[in-house]
């Protein structure tokens, strides 16, 4: 070997940044075990996730305008080894993943100091990492059988998390054990698609294989994988008539996961059946269409009705926002059922806006559980005159669930109106008004009991604490920040769902 | 479909076979150790698939044979196996052993609260718990659970 002088080919820190967001999270999962010290377990999961912020924010901005970035595990050239790519659509979702993990850290410090018992406090924070690191993983990869790898890792760390919860509730065991069994049934059936795939393909980077079904067109093997996939997606994703782990898993969770859960788990799968639907799938894959209009919207109106139907009903409210989840989630699979430009942009910055605006909600009901001990009803008689400061965010929140203009939320359903009647579905269009007002009454409920009913007798409720108000004013105004500002989460989104929709994986022909 | 066909793809037969049972296990079983064990059939299943996926009609180990000193001997006229199926099935394995453990796991904690593992007392025991909730909450919200 003497004599040859090996090529220098020391990547800059940008070039590297793809892998740093992976491996961040990942690195500090096992550190805090081995530290093992609670108050440094919270700081080390805090930095992390304030340093990815730091890193999705940067590729976000590299990829605002369009084009990727494609980064080379180990230097192996894909198709063969595995490849990162980030592109809008998935820069806009791990901005979204790393900003909620940001706010929810701070949250968490009391919250998972009330509800948790203390020596699991280190093993928490380790599994909270491993989970955001999965997260991560899913949707910044562009090799298919890699993202089974990462939702596996973020999926068996979310059970720990859920059954957490048992020290309160030991519903949460059974909470966290059904969804063990319904996560792997939809985990197991995502890889046999890809198995499918593969067959017929030989290939597992995304877009290799994109190419190649263009090529050779499609067979019944690649349905059967297309259908095998959006299944066990859809499971993940909670999508209507697969979502009977999540009403239990939420509300049974610790008020801490749940903000986090809410705000990224579903939304990282539904990217995931995005990114398969357009950018491996072709668009105008006759198969997939027939899908998109027999199946998801349908699926995706009855959930926005019967689960907000069933959200009115609840005394619990932890559980009501829960099932306002599955409504939510309808909506984003009625912007994909209405495929075109502004139905698809709706998708995704409705991704962005319930996320923000869920994990409000859920840290609204967080800091409650901690002043009172309950989620139930009739024990937050009158705490808006009690704890204002705590209680007006959950307002904001309320009103971006319902979509008032100049919040969040009014902006994406807005998208997603104007998408419908773009198409002619004029119905459609009317439906999700409608269903809006089920969330006025849903949302109203909470608001008439925590302003408009007395307070107990003689009660006194100090302020939640600062950790828990900061995060929650930070997102509150952000709720009416991107609805009044929509630059950022609109021009990104609608990016991204051009990036989708030209179905090439963000190579621009 | 002649019976060439069918014999030579056993291994996809087993595959479904396999991965129905497994599955009807998870639905069936009212034991929650027996779904765990569905779930591990039904995962097993899928390492069969891929497995069969990687395998060429006379295919060998996907090893090239090397001279002393080193040099690779490339024989044109070899055929071999998939390798990348196999390994990604380690992982897969990997996967399932974890979900596995897990999932026992938490029947062991179940059992220490429930006093069953059985999912019909299970159920019988959470909607007793849920409708004590809805009565003493549902109640006092002036309502009628």
């Amino acid at each position: 070997m003497a004599g040859t002088v090996t090529p220098h080919d020391a990547k800059t820190l940008i070039e590297q940044l793809p892998i740093l967001q992976v491996l961040v999270p990942f690195c500090t999962a096992p550190l805090i075990v081995l530290i093992g010290s609670r108050r440094m377990a919270w700081a080390l999961a805090f930095a992390a996730a304030v340093i990815s912020l730091v890193i999705s924010y940067a590729l976000l901005m590299q990829v605002y305008g369009g084009g990727f970035i494609s980064y080379q595990l180990g230097g192996w050239a894909p198709p063969l080894g595995i490849e990162y790519r980030v592109d809008a659509a998935n820069a806009l979702v791990m901005l979204l993943i790393s900003a909620i993990a940001t706010v929810t850290l701070p949250f968490a410090y009391e919250s998972v100091k009330d509800e948790i018992t203390s020596k699991n406090h280190t093993l928490f924070y380790a599994c909270f990492m491993l989970c955001y690191t999965g997260l991560m993983g899913v949707v910044i990869t562009g090799d298919a059988f890699n993202v089974f790898v990462f939702l596996e890792i973020s999926s068996l760390s979310t059970y720990v998390l859920v059954a957490q919860g048992a020290g309160r509730d030991k519903r949460a065991l059974t909470a966290a054990y059904d969804y063990l069994i319904m996560g792997t049934i939809g985990a197991t059936f995502f890889v046999i698609g890809i198995g499918f795939l593969f067959m017929s393909t030989g290939t597992l980077n995304m877009a290799d294989l994109a190419d190649r079904i263009a090529e050779q067109g499609t067979n019944r093997t690649i349905h059967a994988g297309f259908a095998f996939i959006v299944v066990g997606m859809g499971l993940k994703a909670a999508m209507y008539p697969l979502h009977l782990w999540l009403p239990k898993a939420y509300t049974f969770a610790p008020s801490a996961v749940t903000v986090f859960l809410s705000a990224t788990s579903t939304k990282m799968a539904i990217y995931v059946i995005l990114r398969f639907m357009f950018s491996i799938y072709n668009p105008d894959f006759i198969f997939a269409l027939n899908v998109m209009f027999l199946v998801f919207m349908p699926l995706a109106l009855i959930a926005m009705f019967s689960a907000s139907f069933v959200a009115v009903f609840q005394v619990n409210f932890k559980r009501m926002l829960a099932y306002s989840s599955i409504a939510q989630i309808g909506y984003m699979l009625l912007g994909i059922a209405i495929f075109n430009l502004s139905g698809l942009t709706g998708t995704m910055v409705h991704m962005f806006n319930h996320g923000i605006t869920k994990a409000l909600l859920f840290m609204g009901v967080g800091a409650l559980v901690l002043r009172t001990g309950s989620s139930f009803y009739n024990n937050l008689n009158g705490l808006g005159r009690l704890m204002p400061l705590t209680v007006a965010p959950i307002v904001v929140g309320g009103l971006s669930l319902i979509g008032v203009p100049g919040t969040a939320g009014f902006v994406s359903k807005w998208m997603l109106v104007q998408g419908a009647f773009e198409n002619g579905w004029w119905v459609v269009a009317i439906l999700i008004v409608l269903s809006s007002l089920l969330a006025v009454v849903y949302v109203w409920r909470a608001i008439e009991v925590l302003y408009l009913t007395e307070p107990a007798e003689g009660a006194k409720m100090a302020e939640a604490p600062m950790s828990m108000l900061i995060p929650m004013w930070i997102l509150a105004i952000a709720c009416i920040w991107f609805g009044v500002a929509t630059d950022l989460p609109l021009g990104a989104a609608s990016t991204a769902a051009e990036v989708l929709l030209s179905g090439s994986f963000g190579m621009v022909e | 479909m002649d019976w060439d066909f069918i014999a030579g793809h056993v291994n996809y037969w087993m595959f479904i076979v396999l991965m129905m049972t497994g599955l009807y296990i998870v639905v069936s079983s009212g034991n929650l150790v027996k779904k765990i064990v569905g779930l591990n059939i039904f995962q097993v299943a899928v390492f069969m698939l891929y497995i069969s996926i990687g395998k060429i009609t006379g295919g060998t180990a996907p090893i090239f044979p090397s001279d002393r000193q080193g040099h690779l001997e490339i024989d044109p006229t070899i055929v071999y196996s998939n390798p990348l199926p196999h390994v990604l099935i380690l992982t897969a394995i990997v996967v399932g052993v974890a979900t596995t453990s897990l999932g026992l796991a938490l029947i062991i904690r179940i059992r220490e609260e429930f006093d069953t593992i059985e999912s019909d007392d299970l159920v019988k025991i959470e909607q007793q718990l849920t409708s004590a909730d809805n009565k003493e909450h549902g109640e006092a919200m002036g309502g009628m659970a």
